[in-house]
């Protein structure tokens, strides 16, 4: 495939502008950058025909079926795209007076309502655009607690289990943090005793994701938030996996302090090939205090209003600017409002139904890593495979690609060798889950009957597989013309 | 039937028997009973499509679209071309996730790196990565890539977008970088105050160009000051001003960074945006977040993948540079489809309409009485008039003439902002509105 910069041709363009209607005034030449940007120059028609040739080169949930593990890859409804894309929305300036956005925060407080029920949070913030950035956000409020308490001092240690997503420590150490490991047990869950004894007065709080990375929830979870509680921490909760509990459980009632929830993963919004995405962080009343400013406060019976600086402010400042990704926020909440009461619950329902089927009907061929009733996810484990056929959950993934299937997460949680994590959402109807069972018990036979074979693939892709070593240690990474 | 579940009441027994459970609720069961909700959300029933559709609808009818925008502050309302909609709204692009699997992704990973390549050609700068959330984060995620062992000191000037120091603010004092601001004359970053500042234990120093003022800084100065003293420049720049504009690299500065949404992002009460970020080679490897490389497959066929991934989050867990993992690969994939439609030439033509019609409107607001410009330097499209009567009651009366007018400072500052989408008779409208209200509130 071409670069948009191989079919610029001198001479092409697009007409967008009008003529200027006032008098030109010429820009100092002292301030004038030297030579043009080296732009594409191309016809409209071209323009779109690269861009159809890349949409063709691309997967998304719309072209199959996209078992990411822990990426909740569920259907993007197109009523949440058409109301995002509403001029009352998307024209609106950021700094406009609060009575003519009135809609917009009776979005955000609307928003802010249903979260918080659904999460048994007491406040909530908007401002961070994405997971690993409502982690740091979240970290910051507990933060600010230990300070105001004076124990921010002494207070140094986040304590992250094993099976952790890899942004949690990363977002701890960014909130100026240490992270202390905590072991998993031999049923992917926190080790109590070891979280005992990593417990003390050092505790900042406790990162968590329940259900937890290899999709099984912790029946010790009102221990675990009992014993960091009383060890004077405060516990997150990483919502990524939210998608498995709405409606029947609440992170709140389990005694979690704070959480985010991925909007672009449990409320249906599109991930976009990488974002945006939005992270909103929820939190008790202790916490509320300190979250990001402004609030949306209400005036009156009807009226609302940015709360930018109510009282001598606690607030950790802000992590964004404005009040974060505000489309993104419209689609969730057109989602929550498709759904409403009964559909949150039964997309969670189905999510777990769905998980349970896809693994059973496949439990025969390929190890599970744990054996139990799974929530939404459940991870497979090549180990065997790999140490007797030199097989590994690379090659499973990479046979998929052939049979348009996106593969599982791989190599996650790192608790589990040879890990594929697959989580096939509620939106998935049994036939297609019957089908990726046919598939990925075929690819199990190819994988038998020619194991050398495995690392070919895929064959059918656009490219197949590519030099990641060469690409590291020899960076190319714009265009050179 | 609420949702979005396919599967029928029928296929849903089957699956529950295949699973060898009675009910779906079987399969909560080791979810100890004292945490299960023991009363339904406290939620609204579910809508059908065109209810939810009439209730947004609705919502989105009690904000007011304002007909004449000249308001910017870190916000800027121009133009977006009919095929940036079309193309971003492609559903392979819009509902793939972070392209892991390259072999099936290559067209959204193509389009990241031609994306890098035009942010490189923006700047002026060797490297880019795929996006931040924002140009605030922009900022915060450059100063973190300065410091060092010996230098944990940023000085951050004043006349930066405020918006944008409460976010660095944030940041920084999470990772124990301490903030210094650096002072101000009329309107621009003190060139004196700098070599003051400056001393061993400076990171870096950090400029908006054109700054929040709508001047222009000298940066090169500035960059060429803090050099000497061992720190790095980063220059968190307008997009559209560098259709024309000196260009961070040429400023000599070590990262350039900026809010993209000028590039095609419509205004959507603050975002989603685009932080955008590109550094000098020796950076490469402190650059945060996704990046894309060049590469082959197995056949030697082009192509291209998310690298240097040893700097990430997923590998290096508390070692990883950043933690970012979603950025604004859409937001991203949009502005460079903007700059595609619009060319090096469109680029230049938008930022001259922007840099012609701001004068304009100046020259014409100055002949107002009681008008007078606040700082004398050269300037782009913002700037920054007295007003003689209250700007807050001066701004809520042009309200009345469907006008948003610029952000008020102060009780009597306005910061003002025109762009190609102001019409020569929008500004004489303007001007017309204004003469009459300050004339009425003069009459009272």
């Amino acid at each position: 495939m071409q670069l948009i910069f191989e079919k610029s041709k001198e001479g092409r363009g697009c007409a967008i502008l009008p003529e200027m209607d006032v008098a030109t005034t010429e820009f100092p030449v002292f301030l004038k950058r030297s030579t043009a940007p080296k732009l594409p120059q191309m016809a409209e028609v071209d323009i779109s025909r690269h861009y159809t040739e890349l949409a063709k080169c691309t997967h998304g949930v719309n072209d199959g079926f996209y078992p990411l593990g822990s990426c909740t890859m569920k259907y993007n409804p197109r009523i949440n795209e058409e109301m995002a894309a509403l001029k009352g929305f998307t024209s609106l300036h950021p700094l406009q007076p609060e009575h003519t956005v009135q809609g917009a925060l009776e979005v955000l407080q609307l928003a802010e309502t249903y979260l918080c029920e659904i999460t048994g949070m007491d406040a909530m913030t908007f401002q961070p655009s994405a997971g690993a950035h409502g982690e740091f956000t979240g970290l910051l409020l507990i933060r600010a607690y230990h300070k105001s308490r004076g124990e921010l001092e002494k207070r140094r240690k986040i304590l992250v289990p094993d099976a952790a997503h890899g942004t949690n420590p990363a977002s701890a150490v960014m909130a100026g943090f240490t992270v202390v490991n905590i072991p998993s047990n031999e049923q992917g869950c926190v080790d109590i005793e070891k979280l005992k004894e990593a417990c003390g007065d050092d505790t900042a709080g406790l990162m968590l994701t329940n259900p937890n990375t290899v999709g099984l929830f912790d029946q010790n979870i009102l221990e675990i938030t009992k014993i960091v509680h009383e060890a004077g921490g405060l516990v997150y909760y990483d919502g990524a996996n939210l998608n498995a509990i709405m409606g029947i459980v609440r992170p709140g009632d389990m005694g979690f302090d704070v959480v985010h929830l991925n909007l672009h993963k449990t409320f249906s919004t599109p991930h976009g090939g990488g974002g945006p995405g939005s992270g909103p962080v929820g939190c008790k009343e202790i916490l509320a205090p300190f979250l990001p400013r402004p609030t949306v406060d209400k005036v009156g019976d009807t009226d609302w209003s940015l709360a930018w600086n109510h009282q001598p402010s606690k607030s950790i400042g802000a992590v964004r600017s404005f009040y974060g990704n505000f489309l993104v926020v419209v689609k969730a909440l057109t989602y929550i409002m498709s759904l409403g009461q009964q559909g949150i619950r039964e997309a969670a329902q189905n999510a777990v139904l769905n998980a349970n089927y896809l693994m059973h009907c496949l439990s025969d061929l390929y190890p599970m890593a744990f054996d139990r009733y799974c929530m939404h996810e459940f991870v497979m484990t090549l180990e065997q495979s790999k140490k007797e056929m030199d097989v590994s959950a690379l090659d499973i993934a990479k046979a998929l690609l052939d049979y348009g299937i996106h593969p599982p997460t791989m190599y996650f949680p790192l608790i589990v060798h040879e890990a594929l994590m697959v989580e096939p959402t509620e939106t998935e109807s049994k036939d297609t889950l019957d089908q990726a069972v046919c598939i990925l018990r075929k690819v199990y036979e190819e994988a038998m009957e020619d194991p050398s074979g495995m690392h070919q693939r895929p064959l059918n892709t656009p490219v197949r597989r590519l030099d990641e070593v060469g690409a590291a240690r020899h960076p190319k990474l714009r265009y050179e013309f | 039937m609420a949702g979005y579940v396919p599967s029928t009441i029928e296929e849903r027994k089957e699956m529950l028997k295949v699973c060898g459970v009675e009910s779906i609720e079987s399969l909560f069961e080791h979810i100890p009973d004292e945490l299960k909700l023991k009363y339904p959300l406290n939620l609204p029933s579910g809508l059908s499509e065109m209810g939810v559709s009439r209730t947004m609808q609705k919502i989105a009818a009690k904000n007011h679209v304002f007909a004449n925008v000249f308001r910017g502050a870190g916000a800027y309302h121009h133009y977006i071309p009919s095929q940036v909609k079309y193309i971003t709204a492609k559903e392979e692009f819009l509902t793939a996730y972070t392209p892991y699997q390259a072999e099936i992704s290559q067209g959204l990973l193509q389009s990241i790196f031609e994306f890098q390549t035009m942010i490189c050609e923006l700047t002026g700068m060797d490297v880019s990565n795929a996006s931040v959330y924002d140009g605030a984060t922009a900022a915060a995620e450059a100063i973190a890539m300065c410091r060092d062992r010996k230098r944990s000191v940023a000085l951050v000037s004043d006349c930066v977008d405020p918006k944008n120091l409460q976010v660095i603010e944030t940041y920084c004092e999470a990772n124990g970088i301490s903030i210094r601001s650096l002072a101000s004359k009329d309107g621009k970053t003190d060139i004196n105050a700098l070599e003051d500042e400056l001393n061993e234990t400076i990171a870096c120093v950090l400029l908006q160009q054109p700054n929040y003022y709508g001047l222009f800084e000298d940066a090169e100065a500035i960059g060429s000051i803090a050099h000497d003293k061992g720190a790095k420049l980063i220059m968190s720049v307008n997009p559209i001003s560098l259709g024309l504009m000196k260009t961070p690299g040429e400023c000599g500065a070590d990262i350039a960074v900026g809010e993209g949404q000028p590039l095609g992002i419509p205004l959507s009460f603050g975002g989603p945006y685009l932080g955008f970020m590109a550094a000098k080679k020796d950076l490469m490897r402190k650059l945060p977040g996704r990046i894309v490389g060049e590469t082959v497959d197995v056949d030697g066929k082009r192509a291209f993948v998310l690298t240097l991934q040893a700097r990430e989050q997923h590998i290096r867990r508390e070692k990883a540079s950043s933690n970012l993992c979603s950025n604004q690969a859409l937001c991203a994939m949009t502005a460079a489809i903007y700059l595609s439609v619009l060319g090096s030439k469109g680029l230049e033509e938008v930022s001259k309409q922007c840099f012609s019609k701001a004068h304009y409107a100046l020259e014409q607001i100055l002949k107002i009485e009681g008008f007078e410009r606040k700082f004398s330097g050269e300037f782009f499209h913002e700037f920054v008039t007295s007003c003689p009567i209250s700007a807050d009651k001066l701004l809520a009366e042009l309200e009345k003439y469907d006008i948003l007018g610029g952000l008020p400072l102060s009780e009597h500052e306005i910061l003002w902002c025109v762009t190609e989408m102001n019409r020569k008779e929008d500004i004489d409208y303007l001007i017309k509105a204004i003469k009459e209200v300050s004339q009425h509130a003069v009459d009272l």
